[in-house]
């Protein structure tokens, strides 16, 4: 059962084979069991998640289900839970009850899925290896001595370990794709303000955007059918219709113009990898695809760009964090500015202190046009690369990383080290294109991603190109040994 | 662009962190390493390029003067570390 | 040597929205602690902003109102800093595009001249909460009902010279703000409030000297004074061989005195950059058009109607358009009693003593535009004396009723009846042969002044009631009759 998509667990439900009550038992009795190994749980909502369950299974006798009602899936702590222990895996919010919904987790609980629990990420979801969360790594169900990949790592870890069907994931410069990659998932990043962020903790408000983490193609497809939309209360949500991701899943793809960026090929990246690029855009071919090289010349000056940008708004994002509202407050403040110092540097992580000194510094007086202004002019240039680029070809493809996972503690002292792995994915983030990466082989035991880049808001493209490569191939449909 | 001590003191207190003082020499370090990172900007010429706030060229939208939001305070204070008589409490304030 | 001071004011108004600037929480000013700020105001993870209309509008018309460019694109920045009535430890507010650009407004000074002053800009911006320092030993409370109201910051050239310039500016601005109807201007609740950044400089001097900035300053007769005595401090210190240093003072509206921030004097580094939250705010033509279209008439604009349509003199009109209830309520008691002299003489003389005399406001006058009118109108009609009308408006005052209900009452109708008035008139003359025997032999010249003992008489005796017009004839015809 617990291999089994969503897709086919809607089916389940529909036909009677099992109740949502039974099945929601079964996962989380699976993650009582299952989860030390991989510590992708912060959370788990049993309580509630069986009288979701119930709910849904009432709904579903008297025939008033939609297609998601009685599905169990588990949402990445930084989204706001009522009720429920918000935590963006952060000693600053470990005593953070939330009260209010996050739009997607109301758009979820509206459309009756049941919630198994909040995910491990890195601290307000600044890392590439979940190493930075205060709850402890996350570890990768393909070799528990390696990193799952970051920041939504536990959402990676546990869909791939099959503690949940699918999660919510948020993805600032690769954060829903690169954990994909490296737990052998499929993983959607969409279109800058095609969700809602309302309630998603924020780390990078111009960068940060929520997605589906699955086992296919088309579960992502029906996620984000849930997920997508326009909200009132996000000023960068965008109004535009919501199309049926489920729609176009099954348009063949002949005629299909795939570019294949040459700086998405670079020399210090795993060959093998490389070599499983190459042999997927063959697959794209045999099924009627047309490729041709391109070049996106400014991407290696994402990395940079970003890692002011995103530390930058992040510096000030985090501000609110001081010990008065909510969230932690240090024992015994002598005066104000203990209470603030103490409180934020106490309940704040290294990497998330670093972070906030890097934008700080960045934002200050004498270095913003130096900083600040020059990474958001390098953004322009970056967003215009990917629209030239754009009007030759319906799909860039490339890696998502380019190594895969690593050994927990490995990068941990090399900060920047780190940041290198994110080299093909935070391009997109700072365009807000939407991006998807789906399995594509294993490297020494390990799972790599391929991933697709479309136009804005070209979801549903992404949705039918990466079906049909999971139509061709079983690299989705392989588990890590002993699940 | 290195950083020594006293810029991560400087920077720490701007961003109101308390930062041990034996882990100081490895924050000025990282963060000095992080700064030549993002120098490699300082190669490319964008002269004439206009900065990118927002990825998507998007306007503000609009939101109708209406009053939408209910007293919920005592919701809202449920978390809170410290309140008394419905006021947030921090240690005195001198200004 | 001889100093000059070198004026700049910021002015906060407080818009006067329904809604916060940024969230749906209600900004009416009173309510309990914390019960006006919602989730987006009390900044809970992660909670957005969504820009209210309204203020946009209001931004908008008072950019109009003097004479601005209005940004076309405008855009909102992050000024960050620590401070616990500020809940998202930035506070949003627009740096580099704001809505307002460049405009001006004219004064006019006591001795009547007048001077154009520059508005640098006005931006928009979010109100921080209020800090209560002395509920709790040893701690501050904190309110975020205000957190989150929408501001306009006024930013004025340095262009004021002198205290009094800079009080005429500030009563400007807060006319045109209250006329427009986007700021209820209410100083004590801190709806309109001034920063006042001053400095000297030996005139003649072109640069400026260091200035200090006092804050939030919130009555005009406290601007004033702060002004005078920051000058005055400036010229002493200077004068003594030190030097002005550029700081913050505040100002402490219980001692009404300011003093220097006791806090360590920090360089501010705000790391101002867009907020990444909104996005540009874009207008076009017919948006303007649209507001300029809404404007109602500005405090300029009645003071010249005033003096052409009522005639009024140009201090007359100046001080009842200064204010726009002030206006509107004369406009009403002008209207009523059709007769604009004597409803300027009402409303600037005895209806000002009073609210003087009772610290009222004229918009909460208990003697209403209307009920002024119609008791002017029984002095234009002749049923009552400007004296008897004097009492009649006091009754109205402290026990409310009409005009005519009050001379009804309390029988204060005047008498015209020439027959009862004449004898009056006679038993005045009768009881008084020796002040009529000092007419009698007086020069013709002085005849004239004389009649005043009489008139008092004959108007005592009468309760104030008689005629004074009809009681001067007669009297006149009378004792000229006893000359010859």
């Amino acid at each position: 059962m617990f291999d089994k998509t969503l897709a086919e667990l809607a089916n389940g439900l529909k036909t009677g084979e099992f109740s949502s009550v039974e099945l929601t038992q079964a996962y989380l009795k699976r993650i009582k069991a299952e989860d030390k190994k991989y510590n992708s749980f912060i959370t788990v909502t049993e309580e509630q998640a069986l009288q979701q369950a119930q709910a849904a299974d009432q709904q579903i006798a008297a025939g008033s289900a939609g297609l998601f009602t009685g599905l169990p899936i588990a949402h990445k702590d930084i989204f706001c839970t009522k009720g429920v222990r918000t935590s963006c895996a952060s000693k600053m919010l470990d005593n953070f009850i939330s009260p209010y919904d996050a739009t997607v987790v109301d758009k979820f609980n509206q459309a009756g899925a049941v919630t198994l629990g909040k995910t491990n990420m890195d601290e307000f979801a600044m890392g590439s290896s979940n190493e930075s969360s205060f709850y402890g790594p996350s570890r990768n169900p393909w070799d528990t001595d390696r990193v799952p990949g970051g920041s939504s790592g536990g959402s990676a870890a546990a869909v791939s370990a099959q503690l949940a069907p699918a999660a919510t994931g948020t993805d600032t410069g690769g954060s829903i794709r690169q954990p994909a990659a490296l737990c052998g998932i499929t993983g959607l990043k969409p279109t800058y303000g095609r969700v809602s962020r309302f309630g998603m903790i924020a780390f990078a408000s111009s960068l940060d955007q929520g997605g589906p983490m699955t086992k296919t193609a088309e579960d992502a497809a029906m996620m984000l059918n849930v997920m997508a939309g326009f909200d009132k209360q996000d000023s960068t949500s965008v109004d535009r219709e919501v199309p049926d991701y489920t729609a176009e899943l099954d348009r063949p793809l002949n005629g299909l113009r795939i570019g294949l960026p040459k700086e998405f090929f670079v020399d210090d990246m795993d060959s093998a990898i490389a070599a499983q690029t190459q042999a997927a855009i063959k697959e794209f071919e045999k099924l009627g695809a047309t490729v041709k090289e391109v070049s996106l010349p400014n991407t290696a000056l994402s990395i940079p760009a970003y890692y002011i940008i995103a530390p930058a708004e992040a510096s000030s994002n985090l501000s609110r964090f001081d010990g008065v509202r909510y969230g932690y407050r240090c024992e015994n403040p002598v005066d104000l500015e203990d209470l603030y110092k103490r409180s934020r540097g106490e309940g704040f992580g290294t990497e998330v202190k670093r972070r906030i000194m890097v934008g700080a510094y960045a934002l200050s007086e004498g270095f913003y046009d130096a900083y600040y202004n020059k990474a958001q002019q390098i953004r322009r240039l970056i967003r215009d690369d990917f629209a030239q680029v754009l009007n030759d070809v319906d799909v860039i493809m490339g890696p998502t990383t380019p190594h895969p996972a690593f050994q927990l503690g490995e990068k941990t002292s090399d900060p920047v080290a780190m940041y290198m792995e994110d080299i093909f994915t935070i391009s997109l983030n700072l365009a807000g294109l939407p991006g998807m990466s789906v399995p594509c082989g294993t490297v020494n035991g390990l799972p790599t991603g391929l991933q697709i880049i479309g136009d804005y808001f070209a979801e549903q493209k992404l949705l039918n190109v990466a079906h049909q490569f999971q139509l061709a191939t079983d690299w989705h449909t392989q588990s890590p040994q002993g699940i | 662009m290195s950083l020594d001590r006293t810029d991560v003191d400087k920077i720490a207190h701007l961003a109101r962190l308390q930062i041990e003082e034996q882990d100081t020499p490895e924050y000025a370090q990282n963060l000095s390493n992080i700064l030549d990172l993002v120098d490699q900007m300082q190669a490319i010429d964008t002269t004439d390029v206009s900065p990118m706030a927002h990825p998507l060229d998007a306007v503000q939208r609009l939101r109708s003067d209406l009053i939408t939001e209910e007293n919920q305070r005592e919701n809202l204070q449920s978390v809170a570390p410290a309140v008394e008589n419905g006021l947030f409490l921090v240690p005195k304030v001198i200004e | 040597m001889e100093w000059e001071a070198v004026i700049g004011l910021e002015i906060h108004a407080q818009l006067a929205t329904k809604s916060k600037i940024f969230s749906g929480a209600s900004t009416a000013f009173g309510a309990e602690p914390n019960t006006q700020a919602c989730a987006v105001d009390l900044a809970l993870p992660g909670t957005l902003p969504v820009f209210n209309e309204e203020a946009l509008r209001m931004a908008v018309k008072f950019g109009l109102a003097v004479d601005a460019e209005i940004g076309r694109k405008s855009v909102f920045d992050r000024k960050n800093y620590f401070y616990p009535d500020l809940p998202k430890g930035y506070q949003t507010s627009q740096l580099f595009h704001p809505i307002v650009g460049i405009g001006h407004i004219d004064i006019t000074l006591e001795d009547g001249t007048n001077k154009r002053i520059g508005v640098t800009r006005a931006h928009l911006e979010e109100d921080a909460g209020k800090s209560l320092h002395d509920e709790f030993p040893g701690m501050t409370g904190i309110d975020l009902n205000r957190a989150g109201t929408p501001l306009l910051e006024i930013v004025s050239e340095p262009d004021m010279r002198s205290a009094e310039e800079a009080v005429a500016y500030v009563r400007k601005i807060h006319s045109i703000v209250t006329s427009l109807g986007i700021c209820d201007g209410n100083m004590a609740e801190g709806s309109f409030r001034c920063d006042c950044n001053v400095s000297i400089r030996p005139k003649g001097q072109e640069e400026f000297g260091p200035r200090t900035e006092t804050k939030n300053i919130n009555s005009f007769r406290f601007i004033e004074k702060a002004i005078l005595g920051e000058i005055d401090r400036q010229i002493d210190l200077v004068e003594d061989g030190g030097q002005v240093i550029q700081a913050t003072r505040l100002y402490d509206a219980d001692k009404n005195e300011t003093r220097s921030m006791r806090s360590k004097e920090e360089a501010n580094d705000y790391r101002y950059f867009p907020c990444p939250d909104l996005l540009p705010i874009v207008i076009d033509e017919d948006y303007i058009e649209a507001v300029r279209a809404t404007l109602p008439e500005l405090p300029d604009a009645r003071k010249a109607r005033f003096i052409n349509e009522y005639k009024l003199s140009e201090y007359d009109a100046m001080v009842l358009s200064g204010d726009h209830h002030t206006a509107d309520y004369f406009e009403t008691v002008a209207n009523a009693a059709s007769d604009a002299k004597i409803a300027a003489n009402w409303v600037m003389g005895e209806l000002s003593k009073m609210l003087n005399q009772n610290d009222t406001h004229i918009k909460d006058s208990p003697v209403t535009a209307e009920q002024l009118g119609g008791l002017l109108e029984r002095i234009k009609d002749d049923t009552i004396s400007g004296k008897i009308a004097k009492q009649v408006f006091e009754v109205m005052w402290s026990d409310g009723g009409s005009a005519d209900e009050i001379i009804e009452a309390k029988g204060l109708k005047q008498v015209t009846d020439s027959g009862a008035i004449e004898k009056i008139v006679d038993e005045v003359i009768a009881n008084n042969s020796a002040q009529v025997d000092q007419y009698i032999n007086a020069e013709p010249d002085k005849r004239g002044k004389m009649i005043g003992f009489f008139m008092g008489q004959v108007m005592k005796a009468s309760q104030g009631k008689a005629n004074p017009g009809q009681v001067q004839g007669m009297l006149k015809q009378k004792l000229d009759a006893l000359v010859s």
